[in-house]
């Protein structure tokens, strides 16, 4: 008899509210069929099941909020008769761990990342769960659907946190229109000394500058807690990334007040790979003060983000483009981006938010000295 | 690192050399085995020796080997260095009695009063199709021999420099060398001289899985290394170098990192040196695993004539290849 | 009247006194459970090894069998030590590591102790070429028994020791039983010296209870060696009057042999013929019992290797820094 248990979707996942099920007591199930739906906290996912075999008791009810690792239902192995293993004691390891191909590092460190390897899907060799599989399971992506399920749940998620942060948190929108000129001719010298391989993107400038400007008006950097704003412990800048085939995440470079722009352009082009690759540490998901959303790729000139909570504030950088600009009474051709910042006015107000926008502003008027 | 300019080589040259040196650097020295002198060894790894230090110094043997070699054990005893040349692993097992019962146990058994510096060189394995009395790899079982020193030279720079060292060893070593690297070509320092025998050299750095192995395999290793590279797995190879005492704080250190072991070894699997040091990856290094450990080893047969057999009995590279690409996780994996 | 008993005599006779009496407590402390292992006792041949002895000098070296306490203590081996390493005690000549079977001694140049029927003979052949090629004139005397005559390693050495012309005393204590099997089921040709000049060295055959023979015959043997004529090959004709070890019903030998052999115990042909009479027959052996009631209250007294030791001396203790540092 193997049990199926409330999956933890997510390092944030505690428990989950099972809405209905897919499947009934003696219904075959291969590897990977749907078999219920389950809310959580990012909205309503369809969990899939580990091991074929036959439904032969579902013990939750639908509508009933259970912890993660709760067994959920029974399931006969092929050729096994019903109803002969005795009722699993709740809580006591589920016996298919026992034969579950969980390498002595996953172990390790599921343990000491807190990890229920009965959510993991294993990628090793021979469908054993690895190091990386774990790892892959922290970084809170839905690794145990299939991709067009992992799509629609990454988006359910999202959704399901942007709503919550459109209905709780007051937001303040103000945003600056900024010459980029001398940012951008310092950028194109420096990178002109520089091999191909070490050049920087203007991304990187901006990150640097939002993290500067934290520094400055560390009102921004932090979270809004049940006690009031708790200011963040280091600034960690989140940088949302768009996966390829749909999705969103954002997690974090560290403590990018104090690093260089050369560390600065390496660890995000490895967080974006890291990304893309599914492989984010549960740390860098976790861990951002405030967060950088760049849709200048797109062609968008400007963008508004919805904050990310607990965090505070969000920067919107949107496309560069040339305009005409006033420069010493002269009009000029100038290159220049839409800045803005979105904050919750709860723990910072349109003054605050304000100051912190002039700080990044000036920031990039000083390129050098990011 | 040295600058001094490098000469073009062969291992035989190298192990050559380093007789030469040992014989010209301490009278105590001799070297005799079969056909070491007037023939210039079966290898003819001792060509050229007999004219330049005389057949006391260079002393050919009737074929007896536990006398030749029990011989060395005496004159070890007796404050000679003695070389002691067995033409083949195979032979050693006619010697069997003096190498295990007389110097492996003499230091203990005397409560330490003894000692036998005493090296014992042979050519071990196959690849030349010379079938199943003269091509198999048993330096494994003397590995198990507390008292002993295991040596693999597999580099030129170690067939020159390991001799010396181990004749500095005041404990019997023995020195396998692999049959088919004799004719090995390469670059090698002027001035290479001793080397360490106590530690296992990192040959290739890499971080997905650790290979681990000596002797002539670590070229079939190497080679598989690199066609893993072409698939992105990053192979650590280390070569034992010494198979006893092994150096697992090498291994140790190269699994924590990789979390992945394979053991490529000429010898048998069954009760083999790659058997041991696997159960040592898994009773100290268990939990630093993420793939069961794997073996790539000779077939379990005795070494056959023909050559298609004898490469099939073999570890070969696809084969290491195939055992890599099995640990890996599916999306590195094809 | 008679002349007095020689001092060399009366020196021979306590010299196998020893032996005898030494071998005599053994087994009694075998039989106690004091003595473990195996216990292989030489009584009835101790004119050959005490006869041998004296035609060595102590830059000699001296390789014998798991039946070797008298070649130890005829060697100048301490009874104490002797006794100490019977009982496995730190104090013995091994360092209590060997045992009945496994007597070591550096100073004495006595290489064991060898357990293994004519292991003993390559090693020897290789300390006398260490001898001849450091041009020393010592001569490494080995003994066997008739049993390592069929050992492929007795062949082996005995070519190499002759073709290389090496100071190698060959002894072989010809008890007639391999364990329990007796020479002539044993070895077509049981002519010994003529197997030993088949491999075209000197070889010679004498009265092993006889020890005054025996001195002889071994001086000679010796004087050929070291006068650089090569091995020699000595046969001494013996018998062992017990068991081969403790543990050893005889089924292979009639009681009757036995007794018959003994009427020719080597101290009492000695004593016969060196007129040493009862009074001073007993005045020996009263001085050679209170040296082993010694021994044994030395090996008493001993200590055991503490467990923390066993791994000791498997190699020799690392020397300061890696050994590539050294090997410059």
């Amino acid at each position: 008899m193997i049990a199926f248990h409330m999956p933890t979707l997510g390092a944030d996942m505690e428990a989950g509210t099972l809405v209905e099920w897919l499947k009934k007591p003696g219904d075959v199930v291969a590897r990977g069929d749907i078999i219920a739906v389950v809310d959580t906290e990012k909205g309503a996912i369809e969990i899939e099941v580990f091991d074929a075999g036959v439904i032969d008791r579902l013990l939750i009810a639908p509508g009933q909020k259970t912890p993660v690792g709760t067994i959920l239902a029974m399931i006969r192995a092929p050729g096994e008769p019903p109803g002969v293993a005795p009722e699993p004691v709740a809580g006591a390891p589920p016996a298919v761990a026992a034969r579950a191909r969980i390498s002595p590092a996953a172990r390790k460190a599921a343990g000491q990342l807190g990890v229920d390897l009965d959510a993991v899907e294993g990628r090793g060799p021979g469908g054993s769960i690895t190091v990386a599989d774990v790892e892959r399971a922290v970084s809170g992506r839905r690794t145990v659907l299939s991709a067009s399920d992992r799509l629609a749940a990454t988006r359910a998620a999202v959704g399901a946190a942007m709503a919550r942060s459109k209905r709780d948190v007051p937001h303040v929108y103000l945003s600056n229109t900024v010459d980029l000129t001398p940012a951008l001719t310092w950028l194109r010298a420096e990178n002109a000394r520089r091999a191909v391989t070490e050049r920087l993107l203007p991304a990187v400038l901006f990150i640097k500058a939002v993290g500067r400007a934290c520094a400055d008006v560390p009102g921004v950097n932090g979270f809004w807690t049940d006690k009031g704003f708790a200011a963040g412990s280091g600034v960690h800048v989140g940088c949302a990334i768009a996966l390829r085939g749909g999705g969103l995440v954002a997690p974090a470079l560290h403590d990018v007040n104090t690093k260089s722009l050369d560390v600065i352009g390496r660890e995000f082009a490895d967080l974006v790979a890291r990304a893309r690759a599914g492989a984010l540490r549960s740390s860098e998901m976790s861990d951002p003060t405030i967060t950088v959303t760049n849709l200048g790729e797109l062609g968008v000139e400007s963008v508004y983000a919805i904050i990310y909570p607990p965090q505070v504030a969000i920067v919107g950088i949107g496309r560069i483009v040339d305009r005409p600009w006033v420069v010493e009474g002269r009009i000029e051709p100038r290159s220049v981006v839409t800045v803005s910042v979105s904050a919750d006015h709860r723990a910072v107000d349109g003054r605050g938010a304000g100051a912190f926008l002039t700080a990044v502003e000036r920031w990039l008027q000083e390129p050098a000295a990011l | 690192m040295s600058a001094a300019p490098a000469k073009r080589t062969t291992y035989r040259e190298a192990v050559r050399e380093a007789i030469r040196e040992a014989l010209l650097r301490d009278p105590r020295v001799f070297m005799m085995g079969e056909d070491v002198g007037r023939y210039g060894g079966a290898y003819a790894v001792s060509k050229g020796l007999l004219a330049e230090f005389g057949p006391e110094r260079m002393r050919d043997t009737p074929l007896s080997e536990s006398a030749f070699v029990g011989a060395g054990i005496g004159a070890a005893l007796g404050g000679a260095r003695p070389i002691v040349e067995i033409m083949t692993v195979n032979f050693s097992l006619l010697a069997l009695d003096q190498i295990v019962n007389n110097a492996a146990t003499l230091r203990h058994m005397s409560g330490g009063q003894l000692s036998v510096p005493l090296v014992i060189r042979m050519a071990t394995g196959a690849g030349r199709q010379l079938a199943a009395q003269h091509a198999h790899s048993l330096e494994g079982w003397f590995a198990h021999v507390p008292g002993l020193r295991i040596v693999v030279p597999a580099t030129l720079a170690d067939a020159r420099g390991m001799l010396w060292t181990a004749l500095e060893d005041p404990d019997p070593v023995l020195m396998f060398e692999h049959q088919t690297l004799y004719n090995m070509e390469g670059e090698l320092a002027e001035d290479a001289g001793p080397v360490d025998i106590d530690r296992a050299a990192v040959r290739r750095p890499g971080g997905d899985v650790t290979l681990i192995t000596y002797g002539a395999t670590l070229y079939t290793t190497l080679a598989a290394a690199e066609t893993l590279a072409a698939e992105r797995i990053e192979s650590e190879v280390i070569d034992l170098r010494t198979l006893r005492p092994l150096d697992m704080e090498t291994i140790f250190a190269s699994v924590r990192k990789t979390r992945r072991v394979v053991v490529i070894d000429e010898g048998w699997r069954s009760g083999s040196l790659s058997a041991e040091i696997l159960a040592r990856v898994a009773e100290s290094a268990f939990y630093d695993l993420d793939a069961p450990v794997a073996r790539v080893c000779s077939a379990e047969v005795p070494i056959p004539y023909p050559k298609h057999l004898e490469d099939a009995a073999l570890p070969q590279a696809p084969a290491i290849v195939e055992a890599v690409r099995a640990l890996m996780p599916a999306s590195v994996s094809r | 009247m008679t002349t007095p008993p020689s001092d060399h005599a009366v020196h021979l006779l306590r010299e196998m006194l020893r032996i005898r009496r030494f071998e005599e407590k053994c087994a009694e402390l075998y039989s106690a459970g004091q003595i473990r292992g195996f216990l292989h006792l030489y009584i009835g041949e101790e004119a050959v090894a005490v006869g041998v002895m004296q035609a060595l000098t102590p830059d000699d070296a001296v390789v014998a069998t798991y039946r070797e306490h008298g070649h130890a203590l005829a060697r100048g081996i301490a009874a104490n030590a002797l006794m100490a390493e019977m009982f496995g005690k730190q104090e013995g000549c091994s360092g209590g590591r060997g045992g009945s079977m496994h007597v070591f001694d550096a100073a004495a140049r006595f290489y064991g102790g060898n357990a293994i029927v004519a292991g003993g003979l390559p090693v020897a052949v290789g300390l006398a070429l260490a001898d001849a090629l450091a041009g020393r004139r010592r001569v490494t005397t080995c003994f066997f028994g008739d049993g390592a005559v069929a050992e492929g390693e007795f062949h082996e050495s005995m070519n190499l020791a002759a073709l290389w012309k090496l100071p190698v005393l060959f002894l072989c204590e010809n008890n007639l039983y391999a364990m329990g099997t007796h020479i002539e089921r044993a070895l077509s040709q049981q002519d010994l010296p003529a197997k030993a000049r088949t491999y075209g060295m000197p070889a010679d055959s004498v009265d092993g209870m006889d020890v005054l023979a025996v001195e002889e015959a071994a001086g000679q043997a010796v004087a050929s060696v070291r006068a650089g004529n090569g091995p020699f090959f000595l046969e001494a004709r013996t018998y062992r009057f017990r068991a081969h070890s403790m543990f050893d019903a005889e089924l292979y030998r009639d009681k009757a042999e036995v007794e018959a052999w003994k009427t020719r115990d080597p101290l009492r042909l000695l004593q016969d013929r060196s007129l040493v009479d009862a009074a001073g027959f007993a005045a020996i052996d009263a001085g050679v019992l209170l040296e082993i009631a010694d021994a044994v209250a030395c090996a008493e007294a001993g200590t055991w290797e503490p467990i923390a030791h066993l791994t000791r001396d498997v190699y020799t203790p690392a020397l300061e820094g890696p050994r590539e540092r050294r090997a410059r």
